[in-house]
C-alpha cells in the first residue's frame, strides 16, 4: 500500500467496466466450434457440394457413356468405383447423383425459406380470420400424402426432376410455415414490437427488422434438417421408379439399380448408398450443432 | 397554452373469450403543450390503455372504441389510417415503456434501434443517423455513446436500457411523450436518476409529458396536474397540490393514506379494504362504492357526475353533491 492508492479515482478509471460487443453470429460460431460432430457435418456438406459441382469436370467419362465391354467391372484404376451393368463409370454417376440429390435438397430449402417463412409470418401478423383460413389451407395440404401428389403429377408430366421439385414444393414449406407462425405469434406480444410500433414502424418493417431476425435460429435449424429429408424423399421416389429417369442418375436410382445385382456386384450398391448415408449424416450433425449454437439459452451461458 | 391532446369521453372495451371487457369508461383528459400531466391508479385501472389508445397501439382485432373522441392538435385522429398514424407516432408523440428488459429487441444493437426512428421519419443517411444517435445517447446521460451504439441490450444495465428507450422515444423530437411507468422496473436510485433526466429533458425540449404511474410520490415530484383513475374511470383531477392537500374522492384519500412516510415511523398504513372490481362485472353506479366507507344509497344506483371542489379541482363523488348538504341524513 502506498500513498497513490488513496488518490481520487479519475473519471476515465471508472469506465473500466466494458465488455467488447459480440455479434450473434460470432457467438454462434464459437458454440459451433466446440461441437466436433457439427464441424464434421459442416465439412462433409461442404466437401460433398464442391465434389458435386466440380467433380464430374475432372473425369474423362460422362454419366451416359456406355461401354458394354467393360460392363460390371470391379473397382480399378480406370474406374475407381467400378462400372454398372451397361458399362457406365459408377464414380461419375455417383457424382452426378450428388448434383441431383443436393440440388433437390437446396431447392426444397429455398422453397421452405421463401414460401414457408413469408406465409407463416403473414398469417401470424394478419391474425384473426385471415390467419385461421391460411392455416386451415396448410392443414388440408398437410393431410394429403406426398406419394399421392407425385403420382398425380406423373399423370400430368413425364416422370422426372420437375415432378420431384413440384411435389416437394407443394409439401415442404408447410412445416416451416407452422413453425414460423408459432414463433411470430409469440413475438407479436413482445414489448419491443409495440415499442417499434410506437415510433412509427409499419407492419412490414416490423416483420423484417424485428421478428424474422428473432426467429432465425428455428428457421435455420428447420432448414438444415429439411434438406436431408428432401434428399431422402428423392432417393425413395427414384427407388420406386417415380423419380429421375434414365440415363440421368440420382442416388436413389443408383441404389435401386445396384440392389438388382447386390449378390454378384455389391460395389454397385455400396458406393451410392455410402454417399447417401454420409451426406445425410453430415446434414444431421450440422443441423443438431446449429440448434445448440443458436439456442438462446446456450448463448446466455456463453455470453 | 394550446391544448395538444384532448380526449373526450373515451370508452374502450376488449373482446375476450370471457366476453366484453370494459377497460375504460368516459375518460376525459387533456394535455397542454409543454406541461407534465400525471395519471395515477392501481394496476388494471386503465392508465396504460388510455395512453395506448391515443397512440393506437391496442390490438386492432379485439379492441372496441365504444365512444369518445381523441383530438390531436385540433384534429380528430380516430379516423386516421394506419399510415397517417405511423406519421404521428414517433414524430409527434412517442412512448417510453415500462420494462426496459423487454422493450428493446435483443438481437439488434442499441444503435440500430435508435437509428430506426431517425431513418423512418427524417430519412437520414446511415452516418448522419449514427451521429444523431450518439448525440441522443449523450443527451440521456450515457457515457462513451459511440461505443454503446454497437452493444446489444443484454450488455447494458436496467437503468442504461431505460435511458436508451428514452433516447429512442426522443429521436424525432416528439411534442408529447407518454412515459408508461418508466421507473417501475428500476431500483430507487436509478429511478431518481431517470426521473431527473425526464424532468430536465422536458424542460429543455419544451415537450409535454404524460407520466403514468402507480407511485404517488413520483407523480407529486414530476407533475403539475394529475388524473386519478379507478376501474377505468377518472375519479378525480386537478392540480397536484390541491389533490394531495385536500383529496376529495374517498379513493384518492385512501391512496394517500396508504403511502409510507419515512418521517413518521409510527404511522399506521391503511390500505383500501376490498379489491378493484372485476372488469367483467362492473358495479352499477359509482365503481368505487363497494369499497367506499362513506357510500350512500345513491352511489349504488347512479354514476356520480363531476363536482368542482373548494380548492378548484374536480372529483366524481356524490359526497360533493350540493343537495347532500341540505339533506336530513347529513
Amino acid at each position: 500500500m502506498d500513498s497513490r492508492d488513496f488518490a481520487p479515482l479519475r473519471p476515465q478509471d471508472r469506465e473500466a467496466i466494458y465488455v467488447p460487443p459480440q455479434k450473434l453470429r460470432e457467438r454462434g460460431w464459437r458454440q459451433m466450434k466446440k461441437n466436433r460432430l457439427a464441424l464434421w457435418g459442416l465439412a462433409i456438406v461442404i466437401v460433398m457440394t464442391v465434389i458435386a459441382l466440380f467433380g464430374p469436370l475432372f473425369s474423362s467419362y460422362s454419366y451416359a457413356d456406355q461401354d458394354l465391354s467393360m460392363a460390371n467391372a470391379w473397382p480399378s484404376a480406370a474406374h475407381w468405383f467400378g462400372t454398372d451393368s451397361l458399362g457406365r463409370d459408377l464414380l461419375v454417376r455417383v457424382l452426378y447423383g450428388a448434383r441431383v440429390s443436393l440440388s433437390i435438397g437446396f431447392a426444397a430449402s429455398l422453397i421452405n425459406l421463401f414460401i414457408g417463412v413469408l406465409y407463416g409470418g403473414f398469417a401470424a401478423l394478419a391474425g384473426g380470420k385471415t390467419d385461421r383460413i391460411m392455416m386451415h389451407i396448410v392443414d388440408v395440404l398437410y393431410s394429403i400424402p406426398m406419394l399421392l401428389y407425385v403420382i398425380l403429377l406423373m399423370v400430368v408430366f413425364k416422370p422426372g426432376l420437375l415432378n420431384i421439385y413440384l411435389a416437394l414444393g407443394i409439401s415442404y414449406w408447410l412445416n416451416m410455415a407452422r413453425i414460423v407462425r408459432g414463433q411470430i405469434l409469440s413475438l407479436k406480444e413482445q414489448d419491443y414490437v409495440m415499442a417499434a410500433r410506437s415510433y412509427g414502424a409499419s407492419t412490414w418493417q416490423i416483420l423484417w427488422r424485428h421478428m424474422i431476425p428473432n426467429c432465425v435460429g428455428p428457421i435455420i435449424v428447420t432448414l438444415t434438417l429439411s434438406i436431408p429429408d428432401a434428399i431422402f424423399t428423392e432417393a425413395f421416389l427414384s427407388f420406386i421408379g417415380l423419380g429421375v429417369s434414365a440415363p440421368m442418375a440420382s442416388w436413389g436410382v443408383l441404389t435401386s439399380e445396384g440392389i438388382n445385382s447386390m449378390r454378384s456386384f455389391p460395389f454397385q450398391l455400396i458406393f451410392p448408398a455410402a454417399a447417401l448415408c454420409l451426406t445425410m449424416l453430415g446434414f444431421m450433425f450440422l443441423g443438431d450443432g446449429l440448434r445448440d449454437a443458436l439456442d438462446p439459452q446456450n448463448q446466455k451461458e456463453a455470453g | 397554452m394550446a391544448t395538444l391532446l384532448d380526449v373526450q369521453n373515451l370508452s374502450i372495451s376488449f373482446r375476450t373469450y370471457r366476453g366484453i371487457l370494459a377497460a375504460t369508461h368516459d375518460v376525459t383528459l387533456h394535455v397542454d403543450a409543454g406541461e407534465t400531466v400525471g395519471i395515477v391508479g392501481e394496476s388494471g385501472c386503465g392508465k396504460s390503455v388510455t395512453a395506448h389508445a391515443v397512440m393506437r397501439l391496442l390490438p386492432a382485432a379485439t379492441t372496441i372504441y365504444s365512444s369518445g373522441t381523441i383530438t390531436w392538435d385540433g384534429e380528430a385522429i380516430q379516423g386516421y389510417t394506419e399510415k397517417e398514424m405511423n406519421h404521428l407516432r414517433g414524430r409527434e408523440m412517442a412512448m417510453v415503456f415500462q420494462d426496459p428488459m423487454t422493450a428493446l429487441n435483443p438481437v439488434l444493437s442499441i444503435g440500430s434501434q435508435i437509428r430506426e426512428g431517425l431513418t423512418l421519419h427524417q430519412h437520414l443517411s446511415r452516418s448522419d443517423a449514427d451521429q444523431e444517435a450518439a448525440a441522443l445517447l449523450r443527451e440521456v446521460g450515457i457515457t462513451s455513446p459511440e461505443r454503446r451504439l454497437h452493444q446489444y441490450p443484454h450488455e447494458l444495465s436496467g437503468g442504461m436500457r431505460q435511458r436508451c428507450l428514452i433516447a429512442m422515444a426522443l429521436a424525432c423530437s416528439p411534442r408529447l411523450l407518454f412515459a408508461d411507468e418508466p421507473t417501475t422496473a428500476l431500483d430507487v436510485t436509478t429511478e431518481a436518476q431517470v426521473l431527473q433526466l425526464l424532468r430536465s429533458l422536458q424542460a429543455e425540449r419544451q415537450m409535454a409529458v404524460v407520466l403514468i404511474s402507480h407511485n404517488l410520490g413520483v407523480i407529486a415530484q414530476m407533475c403539475r396536474r394529475v388524473y386519478v383513475m379507478y376501474a377505468g374511470c377518472v375519479v378525480e383531477e386537478g392540480p397536484v397540490e390541491a389533490i394531495f392537500d385536500e383529496p376529495a374522492h374517498p379513493y384518492t384519500q385512501g391512496l394517500l393514506a396508504s403511502l409510507p412516510d419515512p418521517a413518521h415511523k409510527d404511522k399506521i398504513l391503511t390500505g383500501i379494504a376490498g379489491q378493484a372490481p372485476d372488469l367483467f362485472h362492473m358495479p352499477t353506479g359509482c365503481r368505487f362504492y363497494p369499497r367506499c366507507r362513506q357510500a350512500m344509497q345513491i352511489c349504488k344506483r347512479q354514476v356520480p357526475p363531476y363536482y368542482t371542489t373548494g380548492t378548484g379541482h374536480r372529483a366524481a363523488c356524490w359526497l360533493l353533491c350540493p343537495e347532500r348538504e341540505e339533506c336530513a341524513w347529513h
